[in-house]
């Protein structure tokens, strides 16, 4: 039976993670409200902005002309919300699970398992369009996590933060190495990669989104039911034991989310690190340490990030467009540095 | 309650750690504020108060780690900050708060790195070093353990460890930052028997955070209560620790009696809990002294 | 020597002993002993490898053969001659010095950062090689030493803003604004590879992975002169290395500053520039030797150690990489990455691989 928290400590997790030296700089009520309106904001420039200008109407009226574009602009914007916190939520919760502000979604090896499924699924196993290896993505992607966490969990202490990073840092090492090795040798499938490298949400087939969908809702619903996990861990073992929690189990918790989350989402988009990386950082600054709040609110302004980023690298070099993952490693990386410098880094 | 006069160096026991008008802080705070204090040679100082009044700033201010944003703090009259780092380390030893012990290292190999201000590019390990790091064992009473593993140990045994190693740098002055905290009580005061044997035997100045009232009651020569970044009050145990200061520093209801086992001022908090029929006893006890 | 006695805990007060210097030496010796016997492991396997190298593969030299060609001499044969005084003699020698760098390089960074996650390919440094390289290769249609310059400047300034923006607090900052640039670099990297002709974009793949085709005497005799030049450095603060392992306080109280250790920093990147202008960003060899060093030491940190492993998995990874792939040339670095990181996986969990301080 698992063990209660002890009763004279009721809402000791939450408080916790609030007490964690982070007191939310505004009210919840105004971050709410924040955040909604950016997401509107940007999902009414997705629909609007681009190489072409159609009038919102289109997507209302089924006779338009342009209203299969308006829907593929739908879709597109769709993908970006979805993934957008989906990377959201899998960074904070990294960052939880691992206590460790500089682990992103990368970290654990997953980018690199999808990566190297994908290229071995096409290269050996005759994959072919995207909706057959985003498969072979999801499962290596998935695989790797597994991976990780088998290996962190040898040894004395089991799977703790500091052997996970590690034991995903070293998994990254290998199968980069082992993607570079295949890629060299076959330029089709370089050919292929390369653009799925760079991260996009453009251009997404229905039936993949779809394929895609349960997935990731899964994985977000999961992540966002661990914010008590999340709030225990981050007290460290000890404490979290102390409090009655399981962490061994715990921790496979959150792991299986992330699987399920980063798993589906870089197979789709590609592997858009940064996002995962500083949206945490971001709202931590803004609503302080307590996951109860970081999880939903790293998922929206994910979205929110994603999709406006997207906007953005649809408008900025006419009439190219440059990718969402590229944009926000370009817009996010100076507001990292910048926040870094100024010293506002919200603590974990 | 306002604080007896503090010591000054041209009053009484010359000084060789002063700190003057210092004012030191991080990013845009400043903790400690136009702070004054003359550290007593040869006796052990201990620096009480309450959270974040400045403690620990202010050890770390004496100790070079933190650079004064006003003021100065002189050792042996030159500025601290304008002598290299090294010389600091030859004349003050430090035990800061969680030391970080290297992986798979020994005891004496952790001791032996607190020789490294003696040491340099020319002149590297000697027959010295190896006595003074068989003497801080000695002092610590660590020398069975000097083929065990640092991390192996118990919390106790470590804590025992790095002050052999802030001894091994052979000082006449020892700066600890809160040495006792994670301790237990056997421990803890193990290890200010300690330190009081080794201020009486070798005559080194310590200067030590504890956050322990009573404890620091007990074994300081010369307690400062700070409150806020400035100094409430400044002296001998009897004259700093009375129910007046202890109120104001701490923000505590309580009372001062005399410790019956050593004769120092002994702190005792007025809680809300309602006595157990011990009022009596309490002034009994009172009467008794 | 170790039978201890477990009741040293809560000690009674007793009559201490006095200082017992002969104890004192002798555990000292042990560790240091057992340092000695990796050391002499690690260059003997280096020895070996080396000549792996140099004496087999397609064309197979004996011993004495290769002395004579070594120092110039005739052995009747000149296209084997050729063969190997230009190319595998100086392909095996920077091999090694190579590895040299990369090895010693991220340890250091390893150790004053005290984090084993922090060497210079991840946070960001190598990146910023990469990606001034492959600007070069990419957009500016340059080719060899042309390249490795640009690489070796992109690592130096590519350091040098990490170190501006993330000021002189040192340790954590370094790293997260490391993290953070590197990330932004690899977008670029990718960016400029998805829209490059795609056999240039394979060539870029090529130079990325790090590989030694490109060994010839010139690039022997530079590593040279910066491993002559740095090494020493290295070895002067091997003792400040030591304590910075003690976290900053305790480093500075006994007198290594944080500038200090932001110099040893700057010794490590030029090591690493220099590594990679010779052999591109060579994957994860920086990152791994040192805990590898560290896990063969018995998790005592070792930068001697890490060049060691450093050379030994180059030359390792080069030799499998030319001729035990079927049919195949792999660079280097793809073989670096796929067999160092089972191996650190593996010592991991044997326990003993060094962790990352809490």
């Amino acid at each position: 039976m698992t063990a209660q928290a002890p009763p004279d400590l009721p809402g000791r997790t939450a408080t916790a993670g609030r007490a964690r030296n982070t007191r939310a700089r505004l009210g919840l009520t105004t971050s709410v409200a924040i955040v909604l309106a950016a997401l509107v904001v940007v999902c009414v420039a997705s629909l609007l902005l681009g190489s072409r200008h159609v009038p919102l109407a289109a997507l209302f009226d089924g006779d338009h002309p342009d209203h299969v574009f308006m829907e593929a602009r739908l879709l597109r914007t769709g993908v970006g919300l979805l993934l957008g916190a989906a990377f959201g939520v899998a960074g904070a919760a990294i960052q939880g699970l691992t206590r460790n502000p500089l682990a992103d979604t990368g970290l654990l090896g997953i980018n690199a398992g999808a990566a190297f499924a994908m290229v071995v699924g096409i290269t050996y196993l005759g994959a072919s369009g995207f909706s057959e290896y985003i498969w072979f993505g999801f499962v290596g992607a998935g695989l790797a996590a597994l991976g990780v966490h088998l290996v962190a969990s040898i040894g004395r202490g089991g799977a703790t933060p500091a052997k996970l990073v590690i034991a995903g840092a070293a998994l990254t090492a290998a199968l980069t190495s082992w993607t570079t090795g295949v890629l060299l040798t076959n330029r089709d499938t370089l050919q292929a990669i390369r653009r799925w490298q760079i991260g996009s949400v453009a251009g997404k087939e229905q039936d993949v989104v779809l394929t895609a969908l349960p997935f990731v809702l899964a994985g977000i619903v999961l992540a966002l039911a661990s914010a008590r996990i999340l709030n225990a861990l981050a007290l460290g073992d000890d404490l979290a034991k102390g409090l009655g929690r399981k962490t061994g189990r715990d921790r496979a918790v959150v792991g299986v989310a992330l699987m399920l989350l980063v798993g589906a989402s870089v197979a789709v988009a590609g592997p858009i690190v940064f996002l995962g990386l500083l949206v945490p950082h971001l709202v931590r600054m803004q609503v302080g340490g307590d996951y109860a709040r970081v999880l939903p609110f790293s998922a929206a302004w994910g979205a929110a990030l994603m999709v406006g980023a997207d906007a953005l690298g649809r408008v900025l070099l006419p009439p190219g467009e440059i990718e969402v993952g590229v944009m926000i490693a370009v817009i996010g990386a100076p507001v990292f540095l910048v926040m870094i410098r100024r010293g506002r880094l919200g603590s974990l | 309650m306002s604080a007896a006069t503090p010591l000054t160096g041209s009053e009484s026991a010359p000084t060789r750690l002063y700190a003057d008008g210092v004012s030191l802080g991080y990013d845009d705070r400043t903790i400690v504020h136009d702070l004054t204090v003359a550290i007593p040679d040869g006796k052990v100082t201990v620096i009480v108060g309450g959270n974040g009044c400045g403690k620990s700033t202010l050890l770390r201010g004496m100790a070079r780690l933190l650079r004064p944003r006003g003021g100065a703090v002189l050792l042996d009259g030159e500025a601290v900050h304008t002598l290299p780092t090294k010389k600091v380390a030859q004349r003050i030893g430090l035990l800061p708060q969680n030391p970080i012990a290297p992986e798979g290292v020994t005891v004496v190999d952790l001791v032996g790195r607190g020789r490294h201000p003696h040491q340099s590019a020319f002149r590297r390990w000697g027959a010295e070093d190896d006595a003074a790091v068989a003497e801080a064992l000695a002092l610590t009473d660590t020398t069975d353990l000097a083929e065990r593993i640092v991390d192996e140990l118990s919390g106790g045994q470590r804590q025992r460890v790095w002050i052999a190693m802030a001894l091994a740098q052979g000082t006449d002055l020892l700066l600890l930052d809160e040495p006792t905290t994670y301790l237990d009580v056997a421990h803890q005061v193990e290890m200010l028997d300690l330190l009081h044997e080794l201020n009486t035997r070798a005559g080194t100045t310590i200067v030590m955070v504890l956050h322990d009232l009573n404890l620091s009651a007990r074994y300081a020569d010369h307690l400062v209560a700070l409150k806020e970044g400035r100094i409430v009050a400044e002296g001998t145990p009897e004259q700093v620790v009375t129910e007046g200061v202890v109120l104001e520093v701490f923000g505590l209801e309580n009372r001062v009696i005399t410790d019956p086992v050593s004769h120092t001022p002994l702190v005792l908090p007025v809680g809300r809990r309602p006595a157990r029929g011990a009022v009596v006893a309490l002034d009994n006890m009172k009467e008794n002294q | 020597m170790t039978a201890l006695d477990e009741t040293t805990t809560a000690s009674p007060r007793r009559t201490a002993p006095g200082p017992d210097i002969e104890r004192v030496r002798r555990a000292r010796r042990v560790p240091r002993r057992r340092h000695g016997v990796v050391l002499l492991g690690l260059a003997a396997a280096v020895t070996t490898l080396f000549l792996v190298n140099l004496l087999l593969g397609s064309y197979t030299f004996t011993l004495p053969d290769a002395a004579v060609l070594a120092f110039g001499g005739d052995i009747g044969n000149p296209t084997a001659a050729y063969i190997f005084t230009e190319s595998k003699l100086p392909r095996a020698l920077l091999a090694v010095f190579v590895g040299l760098c990369f090895g010693a390089g991220g340890a250091v960074f390893q150790t004053t950062l005290r984090n084993p996650l922090a060497s210079p390919d991840i946070i960001g440094i190598s990146t910023g090689a990469s990606a001034a390289a492959v600007v070069a290769l990419l957009t500016f249609d340059l080719r060899g030493d042309a390249v490795a310059l640009a690489a070796a400047i992109g690592a130096v300034a590519t350091a040098l803003l990490v170190r501006w923006v993330a000021g002189g607090a040192g340790g954590f900052r370094l790293v997260l604004v490391g993290v953070g640039t590197g990330a932004a670099l690899l977008a670029v990297i990718h960016y400029l590879f998805s829209r490059a002709a795609i056999w240039d974009a394979q060539l870029a793949l090529r130079w990325l992975s790090g590989s030694l085709n490109d060994a010839d005497w010139s690039r022997v005799r530079t590593i040279v002169i910066v491993l002559v030049v740095l090494l020493p450095l290295l070895w002067w603060s091997a003792a400040a290395l030591r304590v910075t392992e003690l976290g900053t306080d305790a480093a500075s109280g006994l007198g290594v500053t944080p500038r200090r250790s932001e110099l040893l920093m700057l010794v490590a990147v030029l090591l690493v520039a220099a590594g990679v202008a010779a052999a591109g960003p060579v994957a994860f060899l920086a990152f791994l030797s040192g805990p590898i060093a560290r896990g063969l030491n018995k998790g005592r940190t070792s930068i001697a150690g890490a060049a060691l492993v450093g050379a030994a998995i180059l030359l390792g990874a080069d030799y499998v990489g030319q001729y035990l792939i079927g049919g195949v040339k792999m660079p280097a670095g793809v073989i670096t990455g796929a067999v160092g990181a089972p191996f650190l996986l593996w010592l991991m969990a044997r326990g003993a691989s060094g962790r990352s301080p809490r």
